[in-house]
């Protein structure tokens, strides 16, 4: 795409900041929300680790409170700050300056889908203020219980959460077609699928999940907003709730909760996919190396997101379904651990006998590794059906999934902050801090979930305020949970070191290079850092290499960016041609 | 190349471009809209399994037996993408006259169609089958009111297009949207059709469809 065609360069500041078509603003808009609603988040753990480490010590906390933190927690944590950061913070920022492209191909609606983003969360946050507080059903939200009395928040509280996902999945419909359409239509000349960085693969096949299982959670937030609101009985059965006999009949349940694991599995990886992305590039950049298995790796990504759609029901195993059922389910839920472990293996081949650089964004990509590994292989224990009976209510599930889908991610969320920070911002962080806030986080998160591995073998049921007359709980638990709370503030209270780090940084820090890291993909190539309205100036790159030229025998430097032709790359010695790359 | 020719040359492969991507961001939303849909069949026929269930057409006396009143409003979406269909061909061809009066009509035929599904709607809550009365009715009322919804998001796109047509526009310029406007039409159409047969089943019908499909 030429320049001009681009949308015209916002003269205003409201227009350039706050009504913004650019993909990077309107990227930063997306992330910084989402890093706000994650905060929140975090205050809602902390509430909950108070009540469990020193009960009834916190007059505020009470069992009501508790479900409510839990519900809010959860939620904000999995849509509003991973689900929002990836792709609206991570996706806006990346797919067009990767792809080499001016934009997005829809600016408008994509800063719609911000906008839209931004009222879901302030519905969200509006529950807190509504009569009987926001919802307190679990993050899953089954019926009936979450819209009977009883449970906190089941009149205005689950309405706001409902109204407020709605809203975010018209945003997410929004943010989706642009990055599907950006990837298929808007690539630079050269920019063939098979030479994309991984990020945007993560970023693309997560998308397309995103497109088609939001709608699940569409369906079945709107039918429940209606059984809620106009008595229909969609998910709720003849009732006797206080005592009183209810208008509805014959609903069912079980269809809310296979429609929320339809939509519930595939987030797991909505999450996931850009993560996997991110780290690769993470991972090949700080090791000097290229990625190992560059085809095996999106096609790993192309599985998992296919297959991710037919392992709902693992969510479901106490549900009372049929036991060929849960067969398939649990032969589905071992496949899929095919693909991804051969990303794994890969990382780890991309880092064996590289040129490890332990920059922070490198430590986070190790961590990632680390904790996914052991959150996944907690994942194979649950998958099948006669382990997973058993612990399923326990804590055992708490620390698999935390250190899964909550851990993991975010160190890559953290790892891919640092590592586009000075391309974002044009500085450089802090290297002292960035390396202590990898520590204390990564250190930390092991004190905090390790011992939860233990209470849930030891059978301590989660989602319970208190565990007051448990004979069969040992004192030792008490103990352990006050240690957890403990370190889990303390893990808490140093993320403080990062969002003091970027603030600090992005008006103080030492100027960046326009590639700091020497990293090959387009978006360190931009004539202007931070890149400038249209990212490219009057001509848009060309590519002729993949991502991934990394210590290339015979080429002077152990990089050579995408949009450098063979002719040009700087040779180590004139008359010796370069060898084993992609042309 | 001189600088005329560079920028004609420009022009052409930024409209190509912008025509290919809305093209594909088009297929991308129906793609999404018809997983939309396809999860709410499932739900309907799952939901069908209970024994509360009413079919809104399984007898005589019930309101959708024999429903003429849905097979005008489906004539009158058929009248709409038929419409937008000559508008297509029409501008393809050059001939304002005939594509901007089919166009109109297209838009004219898709309105009477909702203000038909809302008196659907009246009458059916006249005659007591009421959103929450039975699930039946409750799809019926959520499937509608959706569709209608997508129908209306795409006459907002119709009405932009209208007003070009009514300063003038070329042609050429809006050719490539009246051409969309009519693929998204015919997908609601066809939409509308599997929603008219689901809605309209007999019990027996959502039995089978479910013994089919393992439920």
């Amino acid at each position: 795409m030429a320049y001009s065609d681009s949308h015209d360069a916002p003269k205003s500041f409201f227009y350039r900041y706050i009504w913004s078509q650019d993909h990077k603003v309107i990227a930063i808009q997306y992330s910084l929300t989402a890093i706000f609603m994650g905060l929140v988040g975090m205050l809602m753990s902390w509430f909950m680790r108070l009540q469990l480490g020193f009960p009834d010590e916190f007059d505020f906390v009470t069992p009501s409170a508790y479900y409510q933190f839990m519900t809010m927690h959860g939620m904000i944590m999995v849509i509003y700050l991973l689900t929002a950061l990836f792709l609206g913070g991570f996706g806006n920022y990346l797919i067009p300056l990767m792809v080499g492209a001016r934009d997005m191909v829809f600016p408008y609606l994509n800063m719609l889908s911000f906008w839209f983003y931004f009222l879901s969360v302030l519905v969200l946050m509006a529950s807190f203020f509504v009569p009987g507080g926001p919802t307190g059903a679990g993050w899953t939200l089954y019926p009936p219980q979450a819209i009977l009395p009883g449970t906190p928040g089941s009149d205005w509280g689950i309405i706001t959460m409902l109204t407020s996902l709605v809203i975010f999945i018209v945003a997410a419909t929004m943010g989706g077609l642009n990055y599907v359409t950006t990837v298929l239509q808007a690539r630079t000349k050269g920019m063939t699928l098979m030479r994309m960085p991984l990020s945007v693969w993560g970023i693309f096949m997560a998308s397309i999940m995103a497109l088609l299982a939001f709608p699940a959670l569409f369906v079945s937030g709107l039918m429940m907003l209606l059984d809620k609101t106009l008595g229909t009985s969609f998910f709720m059965p003849a009732i006797v709730s206080m005592g009183q006999q209810l208008d509805f009949e014959g609903g069912s349940p079980m269809l809310f909760q296979h429609l929320f694991w339809f939509f519930g599995h595939p987030e797991v990886y909505i999450v996931a996919l850009p993560a996997f992305g991110i780290v690769s590039d993470l991972i090949s950049v700080h090791a000097r190396k290229n990625i190992f298995g560059y085809k095996m790796m999106v096609w790993s990504i192309v599985a998992i997101g296919a297959m991710s759609f037919v392992v709902w029901a693992h969510h479901m195993y106490v549900s009372g379904m049929n036991p060929y059922f849960g067969f398939f389910f649990a032969t589905t839920t071992l496949i899929i651990a095919v693909p991804t472990a051969i990303k794994v293996y890969n990382w780890l081949l991309t880092l064996w006998r590289g040129d490890i650089h332990l920059t922070v964004p490198m430590l986070f990509a190790v961590g990632f590794i680390s904790t996914f590994v052991i959150g996944g292989l907690t994942g194979l224990f649950l998958g099948n059906v006669i382990v997973d009976i058993p612990l399923s209510d326990t804590y055992f599930v708490v620390a698999h999934f935390h250190m899964v889908m909550g851990i993991a991610p975010i160190m890559v969320v953290f790892g891919g902050i640092y590592h586009w920070f000075p391309k974002i911002s044009g500085r450089m962080y802090n290297e002292a801090l960035g390396q202590m806030h990898f520590w204390i986080t990564f250190v930390g998160t092991y004190l905090i979930y390790f011992p939860m591995h233990y209470i849930g073998f030891l059978g301590v049921p989660r989602r319970y305020y208190a565990y007051d007359n448990y004979d069969f709980i040992p004192p030792s638990v008490d103990d352990l949970n006050s240690f957890i709370t403990v370190v889990a503030i303390v893990v808490g209270v140093s993320q403080l070191l990062l969002i003091y780090n970027l603030a600090r940084s992005t008006f103080k820090g030492e100027k960046a290079d326009a590639n700091p890291w020497q990293a090959t993909s387009l978006e360190w190539q931009t004539p202007t850092t931070p890149p400038g309205h249209g990212n490219w100036g009057p001509e848009q790159p060309k590519v002729y290499r993949w991502a991934y030229d990394f210590s290339v025998p015979g080429a002077k430097h152990d990089f050579i960016p995408q949009n450098i032709p063979n002719e040009d790359v700087p040779l180590a010695q004139e008359g010796q041609p370069l060898k084993g790359i992609d042309t | 190349m001189s600088n005329a020719q560079a920028q004609i040359e420009l022009a052409n492969w930024q409209q190509s471009f912008q025509r290919r991507a809305q093209r594909t961001g088009l297929r991308v939303f129906m793609v999404v809209v018809s997983a939309l849909f396809f999860l709410f069949t499932v739900a309907v026929i799952t939901r069908s399994q209970y024994s509360d269930w009413q079919s809104l057409a399984e007898q005589p006396w019930q309101p959708l037996f024999d429903p003429w009143q849905l097979w005008l409003n489906t004539s009158t979406l058929i009248g709409s993408s038929l419409a937008l269909q000559w508008a297509r061909q029409s501008s393809a061809k050059g001939q304002y006259r005939s594509a901007a009066i089919a166009f109109w009509l297209a838009g004219g035929c898709a309105l009477a169609f909702l203000f038909g599904q809302i008196w659907v709607w009246f009458t059916l809550a006249s005659l007591g089958y009421v959103v929450g009365a039975n699930p039946a009715n409750s799809f019926f009322y959520v499937l509608t009111a959706l569709h209608g919804l997508h129908l209306l998001g795409g006459l907002l796109v119709w009405s932009k297009i209208a007003v070009k047509l009514m300063h003038k526009t070329p042609l050429p310029q809006l050719s490539f949207s009246i051409e969309l406007c009519s693929v998204y039409w015919h997908f609601l159409l066809v939409l509308w059709l599997l929603l008219f047969m689901l809605l309209t089943s007999s019990g027996e019908t959502f039995n089978a469809i479910a013994n089919f499909c393992g439920f």
